[in-house]
């Protein structure tokens, strides 16, 4: 059996006074595509920064890549992508191949240089996400979709196992987060990717992902969208914490 | 008209100097600026006063002799300190620690200036620059803070990008963003003491933006920002330090306004171009 890229194990976590996570325990297995759902301040963003290891749980134990995430030295194993197209400052005058070169920083190390081979993984990136052709351009100028591949790209660049996105698509237009959710299932399938995304848009995730997790302060569901698409308005009602009314298209 | 600068060796320490602050200035100001942290240097440019008045007002009262320049750097150096560190006491508000350094350093200045009964045209030449202020001994410290400087940029460079363009993003990737926000923090405490022999106090963070503002205007990329606020600079300091002498008025005052006449042709173009 292989070992889970992420395990967490009874994690409790508090901001001042108010529980955010109570008692969570889930893996996520390698090669996953896993969506996390749940509704806002039920604790998915908590979650996400407990694995990156920017904050630390009052209880439990998170393991990733067998390791503790305290311990783990090779950071580049793991990508993140948040909603930088929303929030990144625009009047930044880098150019893609400078932002997606950033990504090697950390995985070079100090007082080294990138080398011919390096370079060239920095185009690849780019390559991988479709936007060769906006190489040299500034990214304040690109789209949010365009922009949030590139964040993509910078990810993948350092070539890591598991990547990590914080609401990718927060105000993308429907046909660019359409293109969005294919190229993360390429990044699965084909570069065999284990992905952990935090959405609100659920309808387009089902599709592509193989593993679901509703998530409101403690796990109310985790399975494959077969199983989530059997959960029914009480369901939704309970994990949400108040009544929903499921809609269809 | 360079002949007088090429003649008699004060103004040639001057315009050499002048050359080099032109250089360092505006090339640690471009990450301040994208950091969104441009006020620090005016923090840093009033705590480096107190340390200047600190020995003026020494040799005058005391006779110790303690050479301006070392003490404003040292001042410069221990307030960038206490700005980093102020600013992850108060993470929430971390522009808190600019006016908090800023008016510890003009009570000091105040506090040492009074304890000495003034300085007269001394403190004059570094609130406002002097074209004649700069020793051979100057020329050789800045120098050496120059050196300084470019080696720890080049080799920090990709840390120092990284984490101006994105620091939560260098601090998941592992990077000590803490120490290296405190080495630049102090690089920059350096290069404004340096700077203020020539530009003085109250405008020596002009220099390290206003050429910054022009080049993002029309610059596309990070380094080619980075040549141009160079480039910018350079041109500002060399007019600026020839037009002050021949009309007998503070460099950097000159090197200032023609800093903004810079900005207002970089904001010019990028207007036509549209």
């Amino acid at each position: 059996m292989t070992t889970p890229v992420v395990s967490m194990s009874n994690i409790n976590f508090h901001y001042e006074s108010r529980k955010v996570l109570d008692d969570i325990n889930f893996e996520i297995p390698q090669g996953a595509f896993m969506g996390l759902v749940g509704p806002n301040g039920g604790g998915k963003t908590t979650l996400i920064r407990l694995i990156l290891g920017l904050e630390k749980q009052e209880t439990g134990e998170i393991m990733v890549f067998g390791q503790s995430i305290q311990k783990l030295k090779n950071r580049a194993r793991i990508g993140f992508v948040s909603q930088k197209a929303n929030t990144f400052n625009k009047g930044f005058p880098a150019t893609v191949y400078e932002v997606v070169a950033s990504g090697l920083t950390a995985q070079l190390g100090y007082l080294k240089f990138l080398t011919k081979k390096d370079k060239q993984k920095v185009h690849e990136a780019i390559a991988q996400v479709g936007m060769t052709e906006y190489t040299k351009q500034n990214i304040g100028n690109l789209s949010g979709g365009q922009q949030q591949r590139i964040f993509i790209a910078r990810a993948l660049v350092s070539d890591p196992e598991l990547i990590i996105l914080d609401e990718p698509t927060v105000g993308i237009d429907y046909e660019n987060v359409k293109k969005f959710y294919e190229l993360l299932y390429k990044l699965n399938t084909e570069f065999k990717k284990t992905l952990l995304l935090v959405t609100h848009d659920t309808g387009t995730m089902t599709e592509y992902a193989t593993d679901i997790v509703c998530l409101n302060k403690t796990m109310h569901f985790h399975g494959n969208p077969d199983e989530y698409a059997l959960l029914t308005e009480a369901d939704f009602s309970q994990i949400y914490g108040h009544p929903v009314s499921l809609v269809t298209h | 008209m360079l002949l007088d600068f090429l003649t008699y060796p004060f103004l040639r320490y001057t315009f050499l100097t002048g050359i080099l602050i032109g250089m360092i200035a505006p090339l640690l100001g471009t990450f301040i600026v994208v950091r969104r942290q441009s006020l620090i240097a005016d923090a840093l440019s009033h705590v480096t006063l107190a340390g200047i008045s600190f020995g003026l007002m020494a040799e005058k009262k005391y006779g110790w002799v303690i050479s301006p320049i070392y003490s404003g750097m040292i001042f410069s150096v221990i307030g960038s300190i206490f700005i980093e560190k102020l600013r992850t006491v108060y993470k929430a508000y971390q522009e808190i620690s600019i006016p908090i350094i800023l008016s510890a350093g003009v009570g000091l200045s105040v506090i040492f200036i009074s304890i000495a009964d003034g300085f007269n045209t001394d403190l004059f030449n570094y609130l406002f620059g002097s074209v004649s202020a700069v020793t051979v001994n100057d020329f050789y410290v800045i120098a050496g803070i120059t050196i300084f400087v470019l080696v720890i940029i080049w080799l920090f460079f990709k840390e120092l990008f990284t984490m101006s363009f994105d620091e939560e993003q260098a601090t998941i990737a592992g990077l000590h963003v803490k120490w290296v926000n405190m080495l630049f923090i102090i690089l920059t405490a350096l290069v404004i003491a340096a700077s203020i022999r020539i530009v003085g106090v109250l405008l020596v963070s002009a220099l390290m933006t206003l050429p910054v503002a022009a080049s993002m205007r029309i610059a596309k990329g990070f380094k080619q920002m980075i040549f141009l606020s160079i480039l910018f600079g350079e041109i500002a300091v060399i007019f600026g330090i020839i037009s002050g002498y021949y009309l007998d008025i503070p460099p950097g005052g000159t090197i200032v306004m023609t800093s903004i006449i810079i900005l207002l042709i970089a904001i010019g173009m990028k207007k036509l171009r549209k």
